[in-house]
């Protein structure tokens, strides 16, 4: 037992460090410890065998297409074996730009009528029902989508809006039901959930003293309400690019209304597209060469890269805002 | 010294559970016999049924086959991970030779045929492999072209643009499918290709036989193609297809199973090459195949003709995996035509029982 004062380990000093009079002992707190420590590093792990794995897989692509991978706007797979990813990337971006301009102003609504205008408690039920949205399988807004979402939007609202604005070429052409509009809908609908959920949360740590200082002004309710925003604003944009996150990385729902169609431009938002997602849970089971494999590796880390900058983004945003929120609420 | 036994001791009972397990597994395992397979998604229900009935008959026998399609299956048999694998196409040469001694075994034959929906317009729409061709090329626009009209005379085509539906995920569907318009046409094999996935110039993309069918019954004036399997359990419209003999031709079970007795007679040797074996080449230059539908395809079980080079083989589960595909060709094939699928003509088991006699364990050849 004389030694185990005598600390070699490091673990052993930090202990010693904060605890000096404690005996040391491997006891419960320093087993835990270990544990712990264990389990988050292995989400390390698992972030950088993956990417390890994906930059293995895409080796072929990356050395057949370098960098013209990015810019390739052919995809085949049966003749040429030629393959590029411009058009998968901006149908991802455009779709999930859709999926924003729907959805934001729509979460904006919520989260603003739970923290502001209802009553705790039935605001309470409506958050509870919109964060029950976001546990919906994504498969199951794809039936949806194909079942009642298409046939619905083709026959009363497509052909609407093309009697309205036809002369535009974004709303020209045919109208199949599936398409780019429809998957950013689709999309939209999945990201509330999330986008509003932040939003309400950022809106509720927006300390009272503001409201009330305001409306000691004089100011009216929208008055106070467009301050409680400009005081969240940051944090507004963060959460708007976590949904940008979840809309860029979707693919059972937009794989099943966009129409899969490769092309790198669409004639209209009627017309269908490909997103980056999609193609690789169309393509990756029946890829019958290392090539077309690779290809699909390659755009997954594409896809990978993407989804990790908005996400650390959103994350640094949506931080430095609680941080400033409540740095004031303390004062 | 208390904590420690407060660790050890848990440790020590969950050591003595799971060593208790892995025990009774092993005891099991001297019973249980597990023929693991992967492959295509095409034969999967039947698959499922096989493994059912199989186990009501020998009930030390469990087959556990998963749907990952083909070209996983191809994968996981290259690997050696599978006792079987299942495919839709069969091991192209370059596959072929990462994973020697492969054997064939069709075990079910299936067909592909066009949908559509046209209000008013019933089933039975005649097409011809030019047809078909020009309208997946884009060159055919409207459902009133002059093509289409000349091989349906009696019935009245509407002027609507024709909306073409395909496959957008990879799939034995769209290999069997492309390969016919291959057959058809040189500009589509020499544009387009034949592929589980093709750079197609036309078209609205729908995930698996259940998203095609959807957007084609949605869609007014559009066409699709799917497995007759799919578009029979599912009341969909489907047309004619012509033959090299000249006959439109419906697509039923006597229609496929006319196909593969054509194609029988060509058959290879159970181990030799077979990437050039297909039904649909086979009858595309055959203008005697009187009532053979065009769009035929074998679907087969591949498994190694010499079985120790599987590191989870054994001789009990080889004996076993024999019995099991002996049993396959034959009264297997007596669930074929409840679940849609054709059963295999006797000329095709005949050819399955000389290759199921190939298959030997250490050499020792398994079914006499």
């Amino acid at each position: 037992m004389k030694n185990s004062r005598k600390p070699s380990h490091f673990l052993c000093k930090l202990n010693t460090q904060y605890f000096s009079r404690l005996k040391w002992q491997i006891g419960g707190d320093n087993l835990f410890k270990i544990i712990g420590a264990l389990f988050a590093s292995s989400i390390l792990l698992l972030l950088g065998l993956m990417v390890y794995e994906l930059i293995n897989g895409s080796w072929l692509s990356i050395q057949t297409f370098g960098s013209g991978f990015l810019i390739g706007t052919k995809w085949d797979p049966a003749i040429s074996r030629v393959f590029g990813a411009l058009p998968l990337i901006l149908g991802t971006i455009v779709t999930s730009a859709i999926a924003l301009l729907i959805g934001v102003p729509i979460s904006l609504g919520i989260s603003l009528a739970l923290s502001e205008y209802m009553p705790k408690k039935f605001g309470f039920a409506i958050s509870f029902l919109v964060e029950l949205l976001a546990a919906v399988p994504s498969v199951i807004y794809g039936l949806w989508g194909i079942f009642v979402l298409i046939p619905f939007l083709r026959d009363h609202v497509y052909s609407r809006l093309q009697a309205l604005f036809g002369f535009v070429p974004a709303f020209s052409g045919s109208i199949y039901g599936g398409g780019v509009l429809t998957g950013g809908i689709v999309l939209a609908i999945m990201i509330i959930p999330t986008v509003s959920s932040v939003m309400r949360d950022l809106f509720s740590a927006v300390p009272n003293s503001q409201r009330e200082a305001m409306i000691a002004l004089g100011a009216t309710k929208w008055e106070t309400v467009k301050t409680v925003i400009s005081y969240a604003r940051s944090g507004v944009i963060g959460a708007v690019i976590l949904g940008l996150g979840r809309a860029v990385g979707e693919t059972m729902a937009i794989t099943m209304v966009i129409g899969n169609k490769f092309q790198v431009w669409p004639s209209s938002l009627f017309d269908a597209w490909y997103t980056m997602s999609a193609i690789i849970a169309n393509e990756l089971l029946e890829a019958t060469y290392d090539l077309y494999v690779s290809a699909l590796m390659n755009v997954a880390l594409v896809l990978l890269f993407v989804t990790l900058v908005i996400n650390i983004l959103s994350r640094l945003i949506v931080w430095r805002t609680l941080k400033l929120v409540r740095g004031i609420s303390k004062e | 010294m208390r904590t420690i036994y407060k660790i050890a001791i848990p440790i020590i009972v969950v050591a003595i559970i799971a060593a208790g397990a892995f025990a009774y597994q092993n005891s099991l395992s001297m019973r249980i016999i597990t023929l693991n397979g992967a492959g295509a998604t095409f034969p999967f229900p039947l698959i499922d049924k096989w493994a059912a009935e199989y186990h009501k008959i020998k009930p030390n026998v469990q087959v556990n086959y998963q749907s990952i399609g083909s070209g996983g299956g191809i994968q996981q048999h290259t690997e050696k991970t599978v006792h079987f694998a299942a495919s839709d196409a069969p091991l192209t040469d370059a596959q072929a030779g990462k994973a020697p001694n492969t054997l064939h075994i069709p075990i079910t034959i299936g067909g592909v045929v066009p949908i559509y929906n046209i209000p008013g317009v019933q089933k039975g729409l005649k097409f011809t492999g030019e047809i078909l061709v020009d309208i997946y090329l884009g060159k055919i626009a409207k459902w009133n072209d002059s093509k289409l009209v000349a091989v349906n005379p009696d019935v009245s085509l509407p002027d609507q643009q024709i909306v073409v539906v395909r496959r957008s995920d990879g799939s034995g569907t769209t290999f069997i499918w492309t390969s016919y318009l291959s057959t058809v046409s040189l500009e589509w094999k020499e544009t387009v290709g034949r592929g589980t996935s093709v750079n197609w110039p036309v078209g609205l993309g729908g995930r698996g036989n259940e998203g095609v069918a959807a957007l084609v019954q949605q869609t007014p004036y559009s066409i699709g193609y799917v497995e007759f399997t799919y578009a029979k359990k599912n009341n969909i419209t489907y047309g004619y297809v012509q033959n090299a003999a000249g006959e439109f031709i419906e697509p039923s079970i006597e229609s496929f199973a006319k196909a593969a007795e054509y194609a029988a007679v060509t058959l290879p040797r159970g181990d030799e090459s077979w990437s050039k074996v297909s039904i649909i080449d086979s009858l595309a230059s055959n203008t005697q195949a009187r009532g053979a539908y065009p769009i035929t395809s074998f679907s087969y079980i591949l498994v190694y003709k010499e079985l120790n080079v599987l590191p989870s083989m054994d001789e009990a589960t080889a004996r076993a995996l024999v019995e099991f595909l002996w049993w396959v060709v034959h009264d297997g094939q007596s669930y074929a035509s409840d679940l849609y699928y054709v059963p295999l003509p006797p000329s095709v088991v005949a050819h399955n029982e000389a290759t199921i006699r190939l298959i030997t364990y250490n050499g020792q050849q398994l079914l006499k």
